[in-house]
Parts: C-alpha cells; sequence; structure tokens
C-alpha cells in the first residue's frame, strides 16, 4: 500500500486532463474559467500537501502507472525540486488566469472562450507531466501536447498579428521537437531504454566503456537544441516577441512565464537525470550553452531598448533572462544549477506580473501599447505601476527582489569557473547595465506627468478588478519572497538537485 | 572499400532516415509555402518513424502476434514491439500536430488570400507603415 501523497503527481496531470474534456463541452467562459481556477488551486493545495511529504523525508520515489513492471513500464517521478516547480508553476498559473480574466473576455469571440480555458487546462497538465515524467517518450508526447497548447493560447485573440505569430511559432516549435525526437530515437537506438533511470546506468556503462562517444554527443546537442529553440535561447529568438507580443494578456503571462520553462525543467532532466552531469559537461554541449546564454543577455536588452511597444520590450527582455537559465545550466556544477532554477522561479513570478500590469497600464492609456501614450499611465492605475515598477527593479536586480538573488548566486557559482568566470560575469554585468537601461525609462515614462505641449488626450482612473489586485499581490509577493528568503529557497533547490 | 559498403548497407535505414530528416527540415524552415513547410515536417517525423522501426526489426523474426497457442511462444521468435509502439504514439502526435497546423493556414489564407510566408510578411510590414 502507497502512503497517499504517492499518488498525488498522478492524479494532478490526470485532474486537469478531465477538466479540460468537461470544459470543453461547457458552454459559458465563467464557467470555464471557475473550473479551472478550481482545479488549479485544488491541485496547488495537493502538491503543497505533496512537498510537506518528501521535503522533511529528503525522499524521491517513483510511481509505477499501471501494470506492466519496471523496466517496460511507464513511471512518474517526485522529490522535492519536483514538487517545489509544480507548487510555484501551480500558483503562477492561477494568478496569470486570474489578472488576465477581463482580457480573455474582452479579446476572444463568446462561444469560444471556453475553448481558452480548455488550452490551459492543457498546458498545466503538460507542464506537471514534464515535471513528473520518468519517461523519455512520455515527455516528448507532452512537449507536443504543450506545442498546441501554447500555438492555441497565441491565437485566440485571431487577429491577423497573431495568426502570423502563431505559425511562425509552430514552425519552430516543430523543428525543436523534431530535433528532440531524434535525438531521443539515437538514444534508444544506442541504450535501448525509455525509463530515465535505465538511460542513465546506460549512458554511464558508455561513458566508462568509451563506446558511442560521438553518437552520444550528437544526440545531447540535439536535444540541447531541440529543447532551447522551443525555450527562444538566442539565436532562435525571433518568433518570440511577436508571439508573446500580440497575444492577449493571459497568453503572454502564461508563455513568459511558465511555457518557456516547461523546457527547460526538460532540459535540467536530461542533463542532471539521463545523462549525468559529469558525461553532459564532458561533452562541450554545456559550453555552447553558455555562451548562447551569454549572448542571448545581450542581444535580448539590446533589441529591448530598441523597442517602443511595451509588451514587445517585455517579450525581448524574456529572451535575455531566459539566457540567464541557460548560462547558469552551461557552466556546469551543482552551485550553477541552483542559480539557473532560482532565476527559473524568480522568472515564472516576475514576468507574468509585468505582462499582467503592462496590460492594464496600456488599457489605462486607451488600449495603447506605444511607450509614449503610457505617459502617466501608473497615475490612472496605480496597482498596475507599482506592479510594473517592483518587476522592473527585480529584473534590474535591486537587492531585497528575487532579481539580485539570482545575479548573487550567478556570480558566486561564476566565481569557481575557468575561462567560463569571465564570459558569465561580463554578461551579468552588461545585461544589468542594459536592463536598467530599459525598464527605468518605462518606469519613469509611467510615473511622469504629461508635459504642456504634448497631444496626449486626458485618460480617466482606471478601478483595477479584484481578479487583478490579488494576481498582482501573489505574484509580487513571490518576488519579493523569492529575494529575501533566498538562503532558504536556495538551500531547497541545492537539496532536491542533490536527490536527482 | 566492401568494408565501407557493407557498413552502408547495414546502416541503409538509419542513412535514409538521417537524409529525409535533413530534408524535411530543410523545407520547414526555409520554404516560404505553409503547406510546403508542414509537408517538410511530415517527412521529418516520417524519417524518425523509419529510424523507430528499423530499431526495433530484427531479421528473420516475426511480428509479436501469437496464433499458435500449442507451443509456449519463444522470445527468439518475434521483433521487439516497443519501437512499433512508439511509432504509432508518434503518428498520432504528428497528425494532431498536423491537423492543427493546417487548420491554422486556412484560417490564414482566408485572411491574406496567400500561404506564402514572406508575402504574409510584406504585407503585414506595408499594413504597420
Amino acid at each position: 500500500m502507497l502512503p497517499y501523497y504517492q499518488h498525488i503527481p498522478f492524479f494532478s496531470i490526470v485532474l486537469l486532463m478531465i477538466c479540460g474534456i468537461l470544459t470543453s463541452v461547457v458552454r459559458s467562459g465563467r464557467v470555464a474559467l471557475r473550473i479551472h481556477l478550481g482545479a488549479v488551486l485544488a491541485l496547488l493545495g495537493a502538491n503543497l500537501v505533496l512537498l510537506a511529504n518528501v521535503l522533511p523525508r529528503q525522499e524521491r520515489f517513483t510511481y509505477a502507472l499501471g501494470i506492466v513492471s519496471h523496466p517496460y513500464g511507464n513511471e512518474l517521478v517526485c522529490g522535492p525540486l519536483e514538487a517545489t516547480l509544480a507548487v510555484a508553476f501551480l500558483l503562477v498559473m492561477a494568478m496569470s488566469v486570474l489578472g488576465g480574466r477581463d482580457g480573455v473576455f474582452e479579446d476572444v469571440e463568446p462561444g469560444k472562450q471556453n475553448l481558452y480555458f480548455v488550452m490551459c487546462d492543457l498546458i498545466m497538465a503538460s507542464l506537471l507531466a514534464m515535471i513528473y515524467t520518468n519517461d523519455a517518450f512520455t515527455a516528448y508526447v507532452f512537449i507536443e501536447i504543450n506545442t498546441i497548447a501554447a500555438c492555441a493560447l497565441v491565437m485566440a485573440k485571431d487577429s491577423g498579428a497573431t495568426l502570423v505569430a502563431t505559425i511562425r511559432y509552430l514552425m519552430m516549435s516543430l523543428l525543436g521537437s523534431g530535433l528532440f525526437l531524434l535525438g531521443l530515437t539515437f538514444l534508444y537506438h544506442i541504450t535501448g531504454h525509455l525509463l530515465i533511470i535505465d538511460i542513465h546506468d546506460q549512458v554511464q556503462q558508455l561513458a566508462a566503456t568509451g563506446a558511442y562517444q560521438i553518437p552520444l554527443t550528437v544526440l545531447m546537442g540535439m536535444m540541447a537544441l531541440g529543447l532551447g529553440l522551443k525555450s527562444a535561447l538566442f539565436p532562435n529568438h525571433t518568433w518570440l516577441p511577436d508571439a508573446h507580443g500580440s497575444a492577449t494578456t493571459a497568453s503572454s503571462a502564461i508563455l513568459s512565464g511558465l511555457v518557456l520553462k516547461g523546457y527547460v525543467v526538460l532540459l535540467i532532466k536530461c542533463i542532471f537525470c539521463i545523462f549525468g552531469e559529469e558525461v553532459f559537461a564532458a561533452s562541450h554541449v554545456g559550453d555552447v550553452l553558455l555562451v548562447m546564454g551569454a549572448l542571448a543577455m545581450v542581444v535580448g536588452s539590446v533589441k529591448a531598448i530598441q523597442e517602443t511597444h511595451i509588451k514587445r520590450m517585455i517579450a525581448y527582455s524574456t529572451v535575455a533572462q531566459i539566457g540567464y537559465i541557460y548560462l547558469g545550466l552551461g557552466m556546469g556544477g551543482a552551485a550553477a544549477a541552483v542559480a539557473a532554477i532560482y532565476q527559473m522561479l524568480v522568472h515564472a513570478f516576475t514576468k507574468p506580473m509585468l505582462f499582467l500590469c503592462a496590460g492594464e497600464l496600456a488599457e489605462a492609456s486607451g488600449h495603447r501599447k506605444q511607450m509614449y501614450y503610457l505617459r502617466g499611465a501608473g497615475h490612472r492605475a496605480k496597482l498596475a505601476g507599482v506592479g510594473f515598477t517592483v518587476g522592473g527593479l527585480s529584473m534590474i536586480g535591486l537587492p531585497l527582489l528575487g532579481g539580485f538573488a539570482v545575479k548573487f548566486y550567478l556570480a558566486d557559482a561564476a566565481l569557481s569557473g575557468s575561462w567560463k568566470m569571465w564570459v558569465a560575469l561580463a554578461a551579468l554585468a552588461v545585461s544589468s547595465v542594459l536592463n536598467a537601461l530599459y525598464y527605468l525609462p518605462a518606469i519613469i515614462q509611467i510615473w511622469s506627468k504629461a508635459q504642456p505641449g504634448e497631444n496626449l488626450p486626458q485618460l480617466p482612473v482606471k478601478r483595477p478588478s479584484l481578479a487583478f489586485v490579488v494576481a498582482v499581490l501573489v505574484l509580487g509577493a513571490g518576488t519579493v519572497l523569492l529575494g529575501v528568503c533566498c538562503s532558504g529557497t536556495g538551500a531547497l533547490l541545492s537539496l532536491g538537485l542533490s536527490l536527482l | 572499400m566492401s568494408e565501407l559498403f557493407s557498413t552502408l548497407w547495414t546502416q541503409r535505414f538509419m542513412i535514409t532516415a538521417v537524409l529525409l530528416f535533413c530534408i524535411g527540415a530543410f523545407s520547414l524552415v526555409f520554404n516560404p509555402n505553409l503547406i510546403k513547410k508542414l509537408i517538410g515536417f511530415d517527412l521529418m517525423d516520417g524519417a524518425i518513424y523509419l529510424m523507430l522501426t528499423s530499431a526495433g526489426y530484427i531479421r528473420g523474426r516475426v511480428a509479436p502476434i501469437v496464433t499458435d497457442f500449442s507451443a509456449a511462444p519463444s522470445v527468439e521468435t518475434y521483433i521487439n514491439p516497443i519501437p512499433t509502439g512508439l511509432v504509432l504514439t508518434g503518428i498520432v502526435v504528428s497528425v494532431s500536430v498536423t491537423a492543427f497546423a493546417l487548420a491554422l493556414v486556412v484560417r490564414i489564407y482566408q485572411k491574406y488570400h496567400t500561404v506564402y510566408l514572406d508575402v504574409i510578411m510584406a504585407t503585414m510590414k506595408k499594413g504597420v507603415d
């Protein structure tokens, strides 16, 4: 008889799938929203219970699905790291949907609104599956489910721009998942296993004997490249600003905050669970990731500086922030990986908040998203202004906010590296300055009064809805808490990582 | 020389699959026609299925379908069925992705009256200016 909490990962995934099916026959969008929020919040509680159970025991258990025994069956696996990620993702998902609620009902045609929440259910289910799965092929299947659902979220607005952004996103995504699947096929050819634990054993044996070194390196490169494509790693980021900048606010928040992270979680699984840290480091694929990440941090920020459309600016900032994650993963070593996961959590809380606040600010400025029209928007929508300021300052790396903790951890991890130290420290320094160069002017712009002679319409103060207030407060609290309680969270993450 | 040919011959499925994958990926990335991009995607996935099926095939053995119940089934008679199962799953995935993408292309065609991505991008640029 299994302890009750070991069933939670499986039922989390299945419950969301069932909700998706239920929601597809519900006519009203509001009911669909309630079903989605109810499920996500219930699962948030359940996963908290799971975390509270696995953390004190320092336990990482596998959960066999069905009756087929170990080497052939499908399995889920859960430890403190997985549970933490699941809790954070569920919380951010609920808040993104809650905060972008009004935008969804405005942008999506009535009669199709329930389908939007079907996609939200599917995205969350596939994210949880990617976090919990212990089977490489299952991971691939859920990558594709995630891709379709994410594309549907982008095109939900049904304007020409979003349709074209979706098709470009879809094409890049398909190439990415194709590469991942090809790498996986090679891996199956070489090792003959699909369960991550068994592949790991075989790969370690191969590394010890020195056989199949070239195919192993090639397939590592292909899987990393495929997942990098899907999480918009430079230089394959060109689809991201269109997709994230033109979609409805809730979609932008979910895509930037969560969907990209799902693939990074898989990459972390690939590095630590499938290949093993030493084999991955010996292949030098990580060095490529490090350089790409460093370039992304600089190029993404430079592009963001040139951008005058607020949502596209935030989207380019995502490119830079994804670079931080890859910088950490590429550096190698447990400390750098903890920094990368920390960045994932911080970005998951901060970026949806920035998108939600930018959406609200734009709405308070007559639905215009150009920086020029946002002058004084902070006075018209106070909470959104404060949220944007907090998020922007966190991205720059002000102490006591999440972004600072990430930069601290990354720099700390970099100090032990060789040539990587200079790349990482230089990229961190340059990117922090560049971040300040576009977030500070944006913050000043939204808080300054209109100059005499400027032809800006007088707009009324916008009262925020209760849902928006809750969402921004929770996400903001997450950003601040991750900055203040950084040692505790860091210890939790490194414990989780050591159990992988 | 004969060694090279025999390696090429034993790896023929792998080589065909990699060539097909490259053709598909090239078409997916560089062809401006959206329909041809999708055909490229299906070629790419087809190549992977070929590779998976060939991984499970063992020369001289048959599909694991037991017809003769008088003798106990022997593992030595059958091919490895797991890759075939993976191919089935993969086909389901690629069918649904293709269906979704085709629906999207239809929608784009209704809006822009063309399936050429470069033309669409040019039209969008003009709209902005």
